[in-house]
């Protein structure tokens, strides 16, 4: 059992949770992930890891609810405890010594990709981040980007925040169209946010890393659920990954794969949604 | 005299069994069980001691058994056997003691697996007290870490715990047993037993560490760090082997280990009660005819498929999977497509796999497995429906281990080098055994590795000293 000590609530679907989980903290680097169980009956989900302080051994984890298990575990509290929490797991992000990155967080995956900024910024990297929401109330962890990067520019929909648009309006109309200098760009995000930056970089042969997030069961490379394509050859996510050349990734098997248990990932949602309204 | 056959074991019925996942072999009654002991010829040197991997004595406890003495059998098998009631289940006794049965040799061998089963199951309804080692045992004040607990890390923690040694045990999954919970399926090997027999090691002493990933969470030189004086390393062949042909990621392809993992250990057969799925069709084709390949196939069925098949490139002879094994799935309905090699898998619009486009092959000279080679038919292609797929074609030791710990070896495949009579690695104070140095193999076989491990790691910390 893994004690959660802090949970905040980013938005009212979105949770963070700092987990006392010592053996994690003490070694996960940016760009891993752990594999969370909620209950005796419950799945194996990966989650990455947003932040971790070793002194106090506690890893913090960003859950948006989008289905049952995800929703069980955005209704723990602190005090209460997350029944399995495995890792870290999959490969630590590969990170340049110098020059200029652009991370990209779309939606909650901003979390994943601030112990990734943090890391470039310590190491002298300039770091710009591009975070983009519907709204403005859903731009999350902003204060811990600012802090991370060098430079935030932010997006919505509805203009309520940054730039009218897309992430990927930001990074063409704000930097590569100005002609600034980037080095490497890193998306975190929902596969298709992932692949509009992979398109937007792909004409410019701007260097680009996405971080995959498939089905995994067990995420230390014995089941195989997590494979993808990159370039050409077949991959586990979990261990050769998450982190991939996004030039090379088959989005479209991605895609497809991620879809696979759709409806019986609804079923469950519904269930639990009726058990929990009575 | 004419020899009397072997006493039959009950089981479902093949028509009701194939639809549930509840254990097909449903164990002697006592009377059923005396019946078989009174069999045995207690021959003088006892043939089939010698050949059982884990010297299990064999004529002792049925010597005990004719007498219906079955807490002292119990205790006669567990004095080199810790986990009997699984090696009653599923070791492929035709293949050790049984083949070396005086009473085979003119008819029927005794049935030391189901006797062997039979007492284990008594013991345990009855309540087995485990006698804990006192404080003047050898491995008292030394620690020893276990990685794995399948088979040979249950083994070698056994045995440990019984000289005294304060052992811990550390599982990757969040549920301890390995291959045993997460591959074999229920209808061979409930997971109750396996929980059991757990229990009892628990009982002994020792520790339970799951979700901890060694090589990941905690390096193995840093096991040493933590007071460990020596590490066993039971960490199986979790990797599984795809064909590398087009089509395979194609959603509804599925290794064994993910198909029998999401069954077995997540129980998606009882979906949405649990709430891992697994999209199990009504025509399922298993590539491979290994053990597991059976147990995928006769899963298959339990989950509701239409028509569950295998699809193997050699012939019903040079099946690796056990003779009873193969008769189940055959009185099942399993169809057989064999001298069959898929090529390349067939999608829908969506996706999602519709058939596989094989080829007929006939066996040629043998290769280095010394099984004749399968050799391709030029023009003999044609197209199976299928809308589920399991490649079961095996698996190799996981490199998490290996490639995080400075001065251990494995072979090119990726099997830890290890001295073989004593399980000893290439790193000090480290032993191997089971499937992470022979890749598949048996329950039985990587049990026979812990105890030879677990002997050899209690030499070598008592020479330490």
């Amino acid at each position: 059992m893994f004690k959660i000590v802090k949970k905040r609530v980013l938005t009212p679907v979105t949770k963070l949770f700092e987990v006392e989980a010592p053996l994690v903290a003490r070694k996960a680097q940016p760009g891993q992930f752990v594999v969370v169980r909620v209950s005796e009956t419950g799945e194996r989900i990966p989650l990455t890891v947003a932040a971790t302080d070793p002194k106090a051994g506690t890893v913090t984890i960003v859950v948006q609810e989008v289905g049952k298990t995800s929703s069980m575990l955005g209704r723990l509290e602190a005090g209460q405890s997350i029944l399995d929490f495995a890792g870290p797991l999959g490969k630590p992000a590969p990170l340049l010594d110098s020059g200029h990155v652009v991370v990209i967080g779309g939606g909650f995956g901003v979390a994943p990709i601030l112990p990734i900024a943090r890391a470039l910024k310590e190491r002298g990297v300039k770091v710009t981040g591009i975070v983009g929401a519907r709204t403005k109330d859903l731009l999350i962890l902003l204060d811990e980007l600012r802090e991370s990067c060098t430079d935030v520019l932010t997006c919505t929909d509805d203009g309520s925040s940054g730039m009218k648009g897309l992430v990927t309006d930001v990074l063409k109309k704000e930097l590569i169209d100005k002609g600034v200098h980037i080095d490497q760009v890193i998306a975190i995000g929902p596969m298709v946010m992932m692949r509009a930056v992979a398109e937007t970089t792909r004409p410019f042969n701007l260097n680009t890393l996405v971080s995959l997030d498939p089905i995994m069961v067990d995420g230390t490379g014995m089941c195989g659920a997590c494979r993808c394509t990159v370039e050409g050859r077949t991959r586990f996510a979990c261990v050769d990954g998450p982190i991939f050349d996004a030039h090379k990734v088959d989005f479209d098997e991605a895609v497809r794969r991620g879809k696979m248990y759709l409806s019986e990932q609804k079923l469950a949602f519904d269930r639990y949604k009726a058990e929990v309204a009575q | 005299m004419p020899i009397k056959p072997r006493t039959p074991m009950p089981a479902q019925e093949a028509e009701a069994r194939k639809r549930n996942f509840n254990e097909v072999a449903l164990g002697y009654t006592e009377e059923q069980a005396l019946a078989e002991a009174a069999r045995c010829l207690q021959c003088k040197d006892a043939p089939c001691q010698k050949g059982c991997p884990v010297g299990v004595q064999i004529k002792d406890f049925i010597g005990l058994a004719k007498k219906g003495d079955w807490v002292g059998a119990y205790d006669k098998i567990k004095e080199t056997n810790s986990l009997p009631a699984i090696c009653g289940r599923v070791c492929p006794q035709e293949e050790q003691c049984e083949k070396v049965c005086l009473l085979g040799k003119r008819g029927q061998p005794e049935a030391i697996g189901r006797l062997e089963r039979f007492v284990a199951d008594m013991a345990m309804k009855r309540g087995v007290k485990v006698q804990k080692p006192d404080d003047s045992a050898p491995g008292r004040g030394h620690k020893v870490a276990v990685v794995g607990s399948g088979p040979s890390g249950l083994t070698a923690a056994g045995d440990l715990a019984k000289l005294g040694y304060g052992v811990t045990v550390y599982e990757a999954l969040h549920a301890p047993g390995g291959v045993l919970i997460y591959g074999i399926p229920e209808f061979r090997l409930p997971k109750a037993i396996v929980a059991e027999e757990v229990n009892l090691l628990k009982d002994l002493g020792v520790r339970f560490e799951t979700d901890v990933i060694i090589g990941k969470t905690v390096t193995v030189d840093e096991l040493f760090d933590m007071g460990y004086e020596a590490v066993f390393l039971g960490t199986g062949a979790g990797l599984p082997k795809f064909m590398g042909i087009p089509g395979e990621n194609l959603n509804g392809i599925y290794s064994a280990n993910e198909y029998l993992t999401r069954t077995n250990l997540m129980k998606a057969y009882r979906f949405p009660e649990f709430d891992t799925p697994l999209k199990s069709g009504k025509r399922v084709a298993v590539v491979g005819a290994g053990n597991v390949a059976m147990d995928s196939v006769r899963s298959a069925l339990r989950h509701g498929a239409e028509e569950a098949f295998v699809v193997y490139r050699r012939t019903e002879k040079e099946m690796t999977a056990r003779a009873e094994e193969f008769e189940h799935a055959i009185e099942e309905g399993v169809k057989f497509h064999f001298l069959t090699n898929p090529v390349r898998f067939l999608g829908d619009e969506n996706g999602w796999v519709k058939g596989m486009e094989v080829q007929k092959m006939e066996l040629g000279e043998p290769d280095a497995s010394g099984r004749p080679r399968p050799v391709p038919v030029p023009g003999s292609n044609y197209v199976i429906d299928c809308d589920t797929v399991v490649i079961a074609l095996g698996t190799s030791p996981n490199p998490l281990v290996s490639s995080t710990t400075p001065g251990l070896k494995t072979k090119e495949w990726g099997g830890l080098i290890v001295e073989e009579e004593t399980g000893k690695t290439t790193k000090e104070g480290v032993y191997a055994g089971g499937d992470a140095v022979t890749g598949s193999a048996t329950v039985i076989l990587a049990m026979g590795a812990g105890k030879k491990a677990a002997k050899a790691i209690h030499e070598y910390i008592q020479n330490k000293k």
